[in-house]
């Protein structure tokens, strides 16, 4: 019997912006279920992975794949469509409508409704009780009519990460979810994010490296643009490589 | 909570729930009355008669409603700036007066009352087709390629004497055999409730379209066009949809403009009508449904009513746009919809007295610009076609300094005050909102 | 050939008089993203204060007096209008040129009213340089040829030889870096709009009395620079001056032959009659049709390189 694809996985990956070379030849599996972090120094491309993998940027070489399904160059829409969404480290909502109607907006695709101009999204009570249910999951009920561009820091954080998950991905990126977050805030963030991750594919970049070796099972190291290990935290904690990377060579 | 007091707030939700679509609808009912029972007001009693003026207007007014909030279905909506909305009211007028003319010879039958199907049909069709060109692109280069589309558009309806009349335009006769109601549609009143049934219903159709997935996603698509990709949207084909649908109410409005007037010239296709379409909705308030509607009667009453009194109403409208833009870029449903969280606060009466110090000098300072701009029409425009500056029946002799040191002095005058009263308003206005959201907060 | 020839220096006039004009749009929303719809409304100003020089004073005086006076106009309605619409987005700013070339056009019309003013071509240029084939070729567009090439000479010494010239290059690519990097970049805007404000009100100054001098002569010549500057590219100065050439010659070039697409089917031995479908479109005959060719190209352009022929960013 053959094993399931990964969630997801990358070959050979290089991107370059003209002359520089940001992502030089990423290869990286993560199988289906798996709780994976990307750590690495500032401008070791991070983010530009993510980029990647979700389509907003194509590779300059190498392939991506999402379940075995080839997906570099197919624009971020359909990517999303076959099963991936992503949170971006700059809160990314639709800052006019309400944090129902972001919530209901993310919804609506993955429950059918496409370009519907013939169903009036106040009766369709299957659709607005699940808006609720995240409501509540979130801790944003009080919160449901203001505009998302008028929450709190940590409002929109936790609204962002709704806006990802609710619509029913398999596979989630999460870009610093906790960036700008408090111990404390920190602490709800990664409840939420464990609690509403369950039994899908988490990718998160993270900088807070308790939040990391609190929720990763695989701990990925970025550093210029190329992986130096990749491991279980305790490993990745103690090896020399990851330790020069971060802090510079030890003093003698 | 046990079982009856739970049974009880089912029962209480389930009754508010009726009536609430009756409580949050009222003021469309009100303003629908306000539109059936005005021309009443203006009625000769003596003569029997309606006034043919206020009809002529109202006409007007519902016509431009319609294309207003059509094109606001771009702008507000979905984020679109277009140059070029006046070709879906330019061709969905062109089609509806051949359609009539087509009536009239026998060669089709089709009730007059259904006319704005055509126009609509027309619309939605050339919207579908130009459409699908022009939303490969958003931003500023939408805009420029609707311009571009425009420009064609309206220069080919000059070019081409076949379907477009040439520089004379189409004509047609309203007056039809195919009434369902078995009217003849030559007295005024009888188009002005044909016009206005159907402004009623496009209005309607408008309204319950922000309503579903396609309006709320243009909406996200505005906001931000990246996240909507990643819930699962592909924004081209939602600002596609969006103009489509906006293509066919401006072809509505087209053929009631054909019923209305009898005759679609290219002054209806043309970058003029186009930047009306911008004008009526960026004053009367582009984040706001109404918003529109409120434009399109003040922008037509300045049109047709000042113009009467004055060559120079187009200076005021630009002069009115420009002081929205910078100071009020929600409109004027922007400014009142600004006033909520007081009304809701019951503290709108604190308002009261600083509006009255700021509304005075305000006006003597538009009374200053109106009567400088009137001068100088008057001595260059106005004397070129012979005629002199009237202010009461008192004829105004625009060679001596007299009338011109007035004017000035009451324009800056008035303007100084201002400006000192709108920072006393300012430093109130942000106190009551301090207020108001506190109070709120302690609810 | 001899039709040819005089068309291709009439074509080139046109085309560097559009270029003046263009460059200056370009470096404008380059840099700022405004779309500025009142640079031909400058051109407007530039050309009627020429015509009132010219009649106080002379041509020379209002060749210099005219566009510093459209450069000071310039950098007020950037610090005191432009500056305030700024925090409400490109589509204010966009909206308020919108406004004020409306306004400007209505002022124009009260002061000057709304015929065509009798401004002429100043009476030491209005000779014949040289005769091709029999036609003249005026002195005048000798002129204006010089004045269009020294401009650009000029700018782009200082582009490529100045500091602040090097500033304004980069922040045509990358404006918001420029900012970051430290330099005052509001001051560095004022500057460009002045000087582009400038460059329309020069080109004003020797285009209204080779075109016309009228109230609509912002918003006839307004969407062809528009379409010169998307056509171009941003960011690329080179590409907008090869769309003005482009434009210019195709314009030029289209009112003088008299063909049409019917001409083109008959000579592949269709022919067309009255009673032929789109008989009128394939009838009409080119010169009718050359103020639409820019637009067509707009809209060819936007749909197969949007970022125009050597743009280097998107709008």
């Amino acid at each position: 019997m053959t094993a399931a694809p990964p969630a997801i996985a990358l070959r050979e990956v290089h991107k370059s912006f003209g002359a520089t070379k940001i992502i030089r030849g990423v290869s990286l599996a993560v199988p289906r279920g798996q709780r994976h972090a990307i750590i690495g120094p500032n401008g070791a491309g991070k983010t530009t992975l993510f980029n990647l993998i979700s389509g907003r940027l194509a590779t300059t070489s190498g392939t991506i794949e999402l379940n075995g399904v080839p997906v570099d160059g197919l624009p971020p829409h359909k990517i999303n469509r076959l099963g991936l969404a992503r949170s971006f480290q700059i809160t990314s909502l639709f800052h006019r409508l309400s944090v129902f109607e972001n919530l209901r907006c993310a919804l609506l695709w993955s429950r059918g409704y496409k370009y519907s101009f013939w169903h009036l999204l106040g009766r369709q009570h299957a659709l607005n009780a699940e808006v609720e249910r995240w409501l509540e999951r979130l801790g944003l009920e009080d919160r449901r009519g203001v505009p998302a561009g008028l929450l709190s820091y940590a409002e929109q954080r936790a609204l962002e990460i709704g806006v990802t998950i609710a619509g029913g991905a398999k596979v989630v990126l999460l870009d610093e979810p906790t960036s700008g977050m408090n111990r404390g805030e920190a602490e709800r963030a990664v409840e939420l994010i464990s609690e509403i991750t369950r039994g899908k594919t988490l990718i998160m970049v993270e900088h807070d490296m308790n939040v990391v070796f609190g929720l990763a099972e695989i701990v990925t190291v970025l550093v210029y643009g190329q992986i130096i290990a990749s491991d279980v935290p305790a490993r990745i904690r103690a090896n020399p490589a990851v330790q020069e990377a971060y802090l510079g060579t030890k003093a003698a | 909570m046990s079982a009856p007091e739970a049974q009880i707030g089912i029962a209480e939700r389930r009754s508010t729930r009726l009536p609430t679509i009756l409580r949050g609808g009222w003021p469309w009912l009100v303003v629908l009355a306000i539109a059936i029972l005005l021309p009443w007001l203006f009625f000769d009693w003596t003569k029997g008669r309606h006034s043919g003026f206020v009809l002529s207007l109202m006409s007007q007014m519902g016509l431009m409603i319609v294309f207003a909030l059509s094109y606001n279905m771009q702008m507000g909506q979905a984020g679109l700036l277009s140059f070029g909305h006046a070709i879906f009211l330019g061709l969905g007028g062109y089609f509806t007066i051949h359609a009539m003319n087509a009536i009239d010879a026998g060669a089709l039958w089709l009730p007059v009352e259904l006319l704005p199907v055509i126009g609509g049909l027309a619309g939605v069709v050339f919207a579908i087709v130009i459409g699908y060109i022009v939303t490969k692109q958003r931003g500023t280069a939408y805009a420029m390629i609707t311009l571009g589309v425009g420009e064609l558009v309206s220069a080919a309806a000059l070019m081409f004497n076949g379907f477009f009349g040439g520089e004379g335009g189409v004509t047609a006769n309203r007056v039809l055999p195919t009434s369902i109601f078995g009217l003849g549609y030559s007295a005024g009143i009888q188009v002005y409730y044909l016009i206005l049934a159907w402004t009623a219903i496009a209005v309607a159709l408008m309204l319950l379209l922000t309503q579903v997935p396609i309006g709320r996603m243009a909406n996200a698509c505005r906001d931000n066009s990246e996240r909507a990709q990643f819930v699962g949207y592909d924004p081209r084909l939602v600002r596609f949809y969006q103009v489509a649908l906006s293509g066919l109410f401006a072809g509505i409005a087209g053929a009631l403009y054909a019923i209305n007037y009898e005759i679609v010239t290219f002054d209806a296709v043309n970058a003029v009508m186009s930047a009306n379409a911008l004008l009526m909705t960026f004053i009367g308030g582009v984040g706001v449904f109404w918003g529109p509607m409120v434009g399109a009667v003040l922008v037509t009453l300045l049109q047709s009513w000042v113009s009467l009194l004055s060559n120079s109403w187009l200076v005021y409208v630009g002069t009115l746009f420009i002081v929205m833009v910078i100071y009020a870029p929600g409109g004027i449903a922007g400014l009142i919809m600004a006033h909520r969280p007081f009304w809701e606060a019951r503290r709108l009466s604190a308002l009261i007295l600083p509006y009255l110090r700021i509304v005075p000098p305000a006006l003597v300072a538009v009374l200053g610009f109106v009567g400088l701009v009137e001068l100088c029409t008057s001595a260059t425009i106005g004397s070129h076609q012979g005629k002199a500056l009237q202010l009461f029946h008192h004829e105004i002799d625009t060679s001596s300094p007299q009338a011109w040191v007035i004017a000035a002095a009451l324009l800056l005058g008035g303007l100084l005050v201002t400006r000192y009263q709108s920072r006393v308003f300012a430093t109130t206005w942000s106190t009551l909102t301090a207020e108001t959201a506190q109070g709120a907060t302690r609810q | 050939m001899e039709v040819f020839l005089v068309t291709l220096l009439n074509g080139l006039v046109y085309g560097m008089l559009l270029f003046m004009l263009a460059s200056g749009l370009t470096l404008i929303f380059s840099m700022m993203g405004v779309l500025n719809f009142a640079h031909a409304s400058i051109y407007m100003i530039g050309a009627y204060l020429a015509y009132e020089l010219s009649r106080h004073l002379d041509f020379w005086a209002a060749l210099v007096i005219a566009p510093i006076l459209c450069g000071l106009i310039g950098a007020a309605i950037e610090m005191y209008g432009l500056r305030k619409v700024h925090r409400n987005g490109h589509l204010a700013e966009l909206l308020f040129t919108f406004g004020l070339a409306f306004i400007i056009e209505k002022a124009v019309q009260m002061i000057w009213g709304l015929v065509a003013v009798p401004y002429r071509v100043p009476s030491a240029l209005d000779f014949s340089l040289f005769t091709i084939y029999g036609t003249t070729f005026p002195a005048y567009r000798a002129f204006m040829l010089l004045i269009s090439a020294l401009m650009f000479v000029a700018i782009w010494l200082l582009l490529t030889r100045t500091r602040i010239g090097l500033i304004i290059q980069a922040a045509l690519v990358h404006p918001d870096m420029v900012g970051a990097l430290g330099h005052n970049v509001p001051r560095v805007f004022t500057i460009v709009f002045a000087g582009g404000s400038a460059l329309a009100g020069l080109a004003g100054v020797i285009g209204g009395n080779y075109l016309v001098t009228e109230p609509a002569m912002a918003f006839t010549m307004g969407p062809i620079v528009f379409v010169v500057v998307v056509f171009g590219g941003l960011g690329s100065l080179e590409g907008c001056f090869i769309a003005s050439l482009i434009i210019g010659l195709v314009q030029t070039f289209a009112v003088v032959l008299d063909v049409s697409l019917a001409d083109l089917l008959a000579r592949l031995g269709i022919v067309v009659t009255a009673t032929t479908p789109f008989a009128e479109i394939l009838t009409v005959r080119l010169p009718r049709v050359g103020a639409l060719l820019p637009f067509v190209l707009l809209v060819l352009i936007l749909l197969f390189k949007p970022r125009g022929l050597l743009g280097t960013r998107d709008t």
